[in-house]
């Protein structure tokens, strides 16, 4: 309001100036004012910046992280008010850290203004992009090792009316006893049934005592490669339990096997 | 022709002393000649009893016709006037001839020659009735020998029964009757006696009863496991079986008549099966997995005291002890090849193969005589296809009795020596049968789910 009535008076004055001038015929036009002084050019010398700035620290730790991983940067400054980092992360104080996530190697640099020259410091961190696979589930839930077993131990198969473990048997024992062992290491409560079954020739008690038979050779064989007999149990079931009841060669040989299950 | 002559002479090795008459069957063809002739008439009731009466008289000529012991005469050939009890006969008396005839037969009601004469032409008839009394079924049973000249000279059973006044009343009356009967033709009575076996009715295997008729089947274990292999001690008072047990084959021993678990110990092992009594109750036999093989072992009736009888890298089950002898046990082993039955003395002695090597044996069972034995055998069929076989252990030459196209197993032997009961497979279901020892007269006793490893057990006393 103030400005406005001194624009207001002095629009008021210059017009009288003009209407006077129109009137008195001859007045004489004001000098440009001159222009301001030129400002003093600044000199190494110049005593108005006793104190220099100085960036006593600025670090990154760690200095290389996997992706989505921390890292935490850490400065100190001294003889500055005006320092900021890039990258996004701007103004901050003379003293601090900050929390950063940078999804591939990155420089942060540190700049620091004040009296003097500005000082820059910077730090660079290593952001390593080939992280490894995820676990198959979420971190924190434990697979049951029944179902571990259920799902990577394979079945061994015999002849017929025999209990001997053939070449395919070896073959694929082999590979059970590593996943037992792997199993057992990783549960120390865990046991193992070796289960021994028949197919529906030959009489129920004579399959009986052959399916006992074939679980102690699967068990033996396992207990040669290393696993631990104590956590090995044998059972029968003879022909209790087919896994089909087809009257063929192919359904015999499925039902005459070893299976491994999770001890009751 | 030969298995036929052969047959009839193990059947009348089987069931002993049956011909009273003195007739001898061998040498004979027709297995029914040399057979006592007997009529039985329909028996009639009075008042409320003539309700089961159909029961009754088909009952009655089962059990008689059944015991292959017998020949049935045929109703056609009966007189009209009927006998009711012994007062009803009523001897002729010869009346004088008119006009110079000769005296003729006066006939003042039923009398014997009416049966012992053509057509009827029968030795032994069965009659009597039924009554009610005091809410009870009476049954008045009488076996007369015809051929005798006179009533009294004639008779051979005249006995009371009682029942309850329904089916199964008249069902019991009947049977008890027809033991009686088959007993005077050297027969040991079934009446009373009872088939354990397994059934898988409930949707777990347990260990059943019924009477050897069919009826009244009852569930007598509830272990909601798999149990099976049941065997009866001679006495009728304990059954054995085994059953799956938290991942272990495991023997019980039961009372047969309070159902009760006795106390029974098991080794430590992993299979322990196939149980069997000796005749004198002290002992079981059972297989058990010891050293790595089945084998077969001996243990006190409580199971302590246990001895391992044979020690072969073979599997050794169904341990079988002769009912007579009580020394030699039937077995099944694999320690020549295939499963094969052999013999040895309950010591573990004298082990000896008695079949030939052909096929897979399976199944030994013990006559109640102790000299013929029954087993099932694949020999000339595929492997799983077995069929019952009978031997008599003097000769060891097998005869097949049965031969239709499924499978037929686990023969056991009648408390009388002449049945059998097997269970047979059709397709995917296996139910239980009985027979005579020649393969005849095969009936099915069950039809709720899957029935199998029969065992006839004796009458408890």
């Amino acid at each position: 309001m103030r400005n406005l009535s001194r624009t207001l008076s002095a629009a008021v004055f210059a017009a009288v100036l003009i209407s006077a001038a129109g009137c008195k015929k001859k007045v004489p036009i004001p000098s440009t004012p001159p222009p301001p002084a030129p400002a003093a050019a600044p000199t190494d010398n110049t005593p108005a910046a006793p104190l220099s700035v100085r960036i006593n620290s600025f670090t990154g730790e760690p200095r290389s992280i996997e992706r989505g991983q921390a890292a935490t940067l850490r400065w100190s400054v001294g003889n500055s008010t005006d320092i900021s980092i890039d990258q996004g992360l701007g103004a901050v104080a003379a003293n601090g850290s900050r929390q950063v996530f940078p999804s591939q190697t990155t420089t942060y640099t540190l700049t620091a203004k004040g009296g003097g020259n500005p000082d820059t410091r910077s730090v660079t961190i290593e952001v390593s992009s080939s992280v490894p696979p995820p676990p198959a589930r979420t971190t924190g839930e434990v697979i049951p090792s029944g179902e571990i077993l259920g799902r990577e131990a394979q079945d061994v198969y015999f002849d017929y009316d025999k209990n001997d473990i053939r070449a395919d048997g070896r073959d694929t024992l082999t590979k059970d006893a590593d996943v037992i062992k792997r199993i057992l290491a990783a549960d120390p409560t865990f046991t193992i049934v070796v289960e021994g079954h028949c197919d529906e020739r030959g009489s129920e008690e004579y399959n009986l005592a052959l399916g006992d038979r074939r679980a102690l050779a699967v068990k033996e064989f396992l207990v040669q490669l290393g696993v631990p007999g104590d956590r090995l149990k044998t059972i029968s079931f003879g022909k209790e339990r087919p896994v089909c009841t087809d009257e063929n060669e192919a359904c015999y040989q499925r039902n005459r096997r070893g299976h491994l299950a999770p001890a009751q | 022709m030969k298995i036929k002559l052969i047959l009839a002479s193990l059947i009348a090795l089987a069931v002993g002393a049956i011909f009273v008459s003195g007739q001898d069957v061998r040498g004979t063809i027709d297995k029914n000649q040399g057979k006592p002739r007997i009529a039985v008439i329909d028996f009639r009731g009075a008042g409320d009893a003539q309700k089961f009466m159909t029961a009754f008289n088909t009952t009655l000529w089962d059990e008689l016709s059944n015991s292959g012991v017998l020949q049935m005469v045929g109703k056609s050939f009966y007189p009209l006037d009927i006998p009711q009890q012994p007062q009803d006969f009523k001897a002729p008396t010869l009346a004088p001839g008119r006009r110079g005839e000769p005296a003729r037969t006066q006939k003042n009601g039923p009398w014997l020659t009416d049966w012992s004469g053509p057509p009827t032409n029968t030795t032994y008839l069965v009659f009597g009735y039924t009554a009610v009394q005091d809410g009870r079924l009476l049954l008045r049973g009488y076996l007369f020998n015809v051929t005798q000249p006179d009533v009294s000279n004639a008779q051979l059973i005249g006995k009371l029964y009682f029942g309850s006044l329904d089916d199964e009343g008249s069902k019991k009356v009947a049977r008890e009757f027809a033991g009686d009967i088959l007993q005077q033709f050297g027969q040991k009575s079934l009446a009373g006696s009872k088939i354990y076996f397994v059934s898988d009715r409930t949707g777990n295997k347990e260990i059943w009863s019924m009477d050897y008729d069919g009826s009244n089947q009852k569930q007598m274990t509830n272990y909601r496991s798999i149990s099976k292999q049941p065997v009866v001690s001679a006495d009728g008072r304990m059954f054995a079986f085994n059953t799956l047990v938290k991942d272990t084959w495991q023997i019980m021993v039961h009372s047969a008549e309070t159902g009760k678990k006795l106390p029974f110990y098991n080794p430590v092992s992993s299979t322990i099966e196939t149980p069997d009594f000796t005749p004198d109750e002290k002992h079981v036999l059972y297989s058990a997995s010891l050293n790595g093989y089945v084998n077969i072992c001996i243990a006190d009736i409580n199971g302590g005291n246990m001895t391992q009888l044979t020690h072969v890298k073979s599997q050794e089950v169904s341990p079988k002890v002769n009912p007579k002898t009580g020394r030699d046990v039937l077995f099944i082993s694999g320690r020549s090849g295939v499963e094969q039955l052999w013999h040895m003395n309950i010591d573990g002695s004298d082990v000896e193969r008695i079949s030939n090597g052909e096929g897979y044996v399976a199944n030994p069972a013990w006559n109640p005589n102790g000299q013929l034995i029954a087993f099932a055998w694949t020999r000339g069929f595929e492997p799983g296809a077995y069929n019952i076989f009978i031997m008599d252990m003097a000769d060891k030459k097998p005869n097949q009795l049965t031969s239709n196209s499924g499978k037929n197993e686990n023969p056991w032997w009648a408390p009388d020596g002449a049945h059998l009961v097997y269970q047979s497979t059709h397709g995917r279901s296996t139910q239980i049968y009985t027979m005579l020892a020649d393969g005849t007269h095969s009936q099915q006793l069950t039809t709720h789910g899957n029935n199998t490893q029969p065992v006839w057990a004796n009458a408890i006393n």
